[in-house]
């Protein structure tokens, strides 16, 4: 099937390409770029007029609690590949469960399903899970999901031992003492509306543990869903040092704060908290820079379970189809150009993966994402395709809608 | 942003946090409050203000006292009175907060007062009771988790303005643990939007909530510098759990430092009152000789907290 895509803006950031021109798809690949192979003849033709053509965006954590629903709200989004976290029920410990999430994604065909493994049986911070099995699987990495490792010399080991075999480790750093009781950031809004806090010292301690650990242990550490300028501020001292450690944010923390909470708003309930204006502000300047991915942290949570007060609501919100947007949103409001801002979805998640994807050159895979960058739609329940109805942004106007998404060089949506 | 306890007109419908309310509604609830004393005085202790009305007590956190002083409040208005002890009927069979709100609406309730172990369930309340089109249903928070106690900081003004009249020349210390205490945060609200020069809060730093600047209080580490020339000094309870963990070390250390003596009291100004929302714990925060001493209004509290809820009850009903 050769596809080619015509009259777009095409936007590779990994290879430098911003331009008005086709691109064309042959056997699953980028096959050219501006002219036609030799001998190409176009099977179909999308005309991408007014549209952006990128690469497919790569989601760092996404929760399939309905696989077929999620993914076909990834491909809808624009996103062709997800890294699912650990922790779902029950969490991703054994080869097997892991082998079964590949195969399922497979089979429904939509965006590619890259699962972290458990790092520890049952995400309990205790035993190993077994790492090279579910590797073999198909997992990329291992991971607690939002749940710490209580116990440093636990954590030590299963760096050492993940290290021992290459592989990388993703943890959300989160002290448990400092965030067991807390429901929100410790600050003004949580003091006025008598919420436990969590501290950023909660962030700061953790990442402190686990930079020491990974540079003892040698091991490849990414840090996920980063929420403090403390935080940021580590970060950037573990790069300059050359470590081998990788960080990611939460798309949402990047546009909210803690203000926007209101009167107790459980949509504004998340894991880590929304923190202050200054550490939106560092975590915006961590993304412009470079120095973190992006990520939609898609938490599909039903309506039961946040219409509670806001300490019993379950924290998260609905991403998939919203990273995109959101992400354009926080560009424009950061001054951010459209290449760069799509950078941190597409090549930057590959680089943390250590994938040859997120790219456009001739003989990447053509997991492709058009969308028109000027269009508007309102988030409304019944525009998402997720079963995650739960966001902040009910109601909002968006800009920035996928027309098509290839994966494969196949087309997996087109609205 | 949209304040859920106002309607369109500016009108209490909700009384849900001091928080955002104007002088003027404070006000008028003080005052409401004052023309309802007489009747607790009466020989006949009722007003028909709220006759044919249901209030539902739902108290999904126990507490006998504030239940019964709002049961009493609503009686001495000619409501029908309804008290249910959720801990013991819906919630342990599985029921969430809004479908046993669904039903009470169902059985025609007019005015729900609340309390819950987790702060904004009223506002969740609320919100519910205006998205399914019931503006005709009242909340009034009777205490929810740390966030606020309204009523018990009206109460604590009508107080105040009892013995003091005037806010605007007034030095408030609230002395203990702040940081659970949602009377606290309830009264440093209703302090400062009533004009008190200068609101103090005295205590050590594991019971301060950190950034109390931001509301217009001054924190003190040393009870006998926050003392000085206090007209009003709030004390607050200490629950017996804050003993267990690492917040102080024994409730004799906490005394020594944070109890208040009357050697203590005699640094404030001389007509100082004491107030305390009750239950006391003496010789924890409090010594017996200042509770049952002259300058201790911890009695009167009770009785004008029963006015208050009857003018807060009358005024949201009313509106």
């Amino acid at each position: 099937m050769n596809i080619e895509i015509r009259n777009g803006r095409v936007i590779d950031p990994k290879n430098g390409v911003d331009r008005n021109t086709s691109l064309f798809i042959a056997d699953g690949k980028v096959a050219g770029l501006g002219e036609a192979p030799a001998g190409f003849v176009a099977d179909e033709a999308i005309d991408a007029t007014g549209c952006v053509v990128c690469p497919g965006l790569i989601d760092l954590g996404a929760r399939l609690n309905s696989i077929e629903a999620e993914l076909a709200a990834a491909v809808a989004g624009g996103v062709t590949s997800v890294v699912v976290p650990p922790d779902a029920d029950p969490p991703l410990d054994e080869p097997e469960l892991a082998d079964r999430l590949v195969h399922r994604g497979k089979e429904i065909g939509k965006a590619r399903v890259l699962p972290l493994g458990a790092l520890t049986l049952g995400l309990n911070g205790e035993r190993l899970a077994e790492l090279a099995g579910l590797k073999k699987a198909g997992c990329v990495a291992f991971s607690q999901a939002n749940k710490p490792v209580v116990d440093t010399e636990a954590l030590l080991r299963a760096m050492e031992y993940a290290a021992t075999f290459d592989f990388a480790v993703w943890l959300q750093p989160q002290d448990y003492w400092l965030s067991r009781n807390g429901i929100a950031h410790e600050g003004e809004v949580a003091n006025r509306l008598g919420l436990a806090g969590i501290p950023v010292a909660a962030e700061t301690i953790a990442i402190a543990t686990i930079v020491q650990l990974a540079r003892d242990t040698g091991c490849r550490v990414h840090l996920t869903r980063l929420s403090s300028a403390a935080g940021v501020a580590l970060a950037r001292q573990a790069v300059d040092e050359g470590l081998p450690v990788s960080f990611d944010i939460g798309v949402h923390h990047l546009l909210l704060t803690e203000n926007d909470i209101g009167f107790f708003n459980p949509h504004a309930r998340f894991c880590p908290p929304l923190r202050a204006q200054n550490d939106r502000q560092a975590l915006s300047t961590a993304a412009g820079s470079g120095l973190a991915a992006i990520c939609s942290d898609h938490t599909p949570v039903g309506a039961d379970d946040k219409l509670l007060p806001f300490g019993e609501a379950k924290p998260g919100a609905t991403g998939l189809e919203v990273l995109l947007p959101l992400t354009l949103k926080w560009a424009e409001a950061a001054g951010i150009a459209l290449p760069q801002a799509l950078e941190r979805i597409t090549a930057a998640p590959a680089a943390v993966l250590g994938l040859p994807s997120g790219q456009l050159a001739v003989g990447a895979t053509a997991d492709v994402c058009i969308f028109d960058p000027q269009a508007t739609w309102q988030l409304t329940p019944e525009a998402l395709k997720s079963r995650g109805k739960n966001s902040p942004w009910q109601g909002y106007m968006m800009t920035g809608k996928v027309r098509t998404t290839l994966v494969g060089g196949r087309v997996v949506y087109s609205a | 942003m949209h304040n859920p306890q106002l309607n369109k007109d500016g009108e209490l419908i909700h009384l849900l946090s001091i928080e955002g309310l104007p002088q003027r509604i404070l006000t008028q609830i003080l005052d409401t409050a004052a023309s309802f004393m007489e009747v607790s005085a009466r020989e006949v202790k009722k007003v028909p203000l709220l006759r044919g009305k249901s209030v539902f007590n739902l108290f999904f956190e126990n507490s006998t006292r504030t239940r019964t002083t709002f049961e009493i409040a609503a009686k001495r208005l000619s409501a029908d009175v309804i008290n249910l002890d959720i801990n013991k009927s819906s919630a342990s069979k599985g029921e969430t907060l809004l479908d046993t709100i669904d039903n009470l609406c169902a059985m025609h309730a007019n005015l729900f007062v609340v309390r819950h172990a987790s702060s904004g369930a009223p506002y969740l309340i609320a919100e519910h009771l205006q998205n399914i089109g019931r503006d005709d249903v009242h909340v009034v928070n009777a205490g929810d988790g740390r966030h606020a106690h309204p009523t018990q900081g009206l109460l604590d003004m009508y107080t105040i303005r009892h013995y003091k009249k005037d806010f605007t020349q007034l030095r408030v210390a609230i002395v203990g643990d702040i940081l659970h205490s949602r009377v606290a945060r309830s009264d440093i609200h209703a302090l400062t939007t009533l004009g008190v020069p200068e609101v103090r809060a005295i205590g050590p730093e594991t019971l301060l909530p950190k950034h109390l600047d931001k509301l217009g209080v001054h924190v003190f580490h040393d009870m006998e510098e926050g003392l000085k020339d206090v007209d009003v000094i709030i004390m607050l309870r200490l629950q017996n759990e804050r003993m267990t963990g690492a917040l102080l070390p024994s409730a004799g250390e906490y005394f020594r430092h944070y109890g208040l003596t009357p050697q203590k009291l005699a640094l404030a100004r001389p007509d100082a009152i004491v107030m305390h929302p009750g239950p006391m714990n003496r010789g924890v925060e409090i010594h017996s000789a200042v509770a049952d001493g002259s300058q201790a209004v911890i009695l009167p509290q009770v009785t004008f907290g029963i006015a208050v809820r009857m003018a807060v009850m009358s005024i949201v009903a009313g509106n």
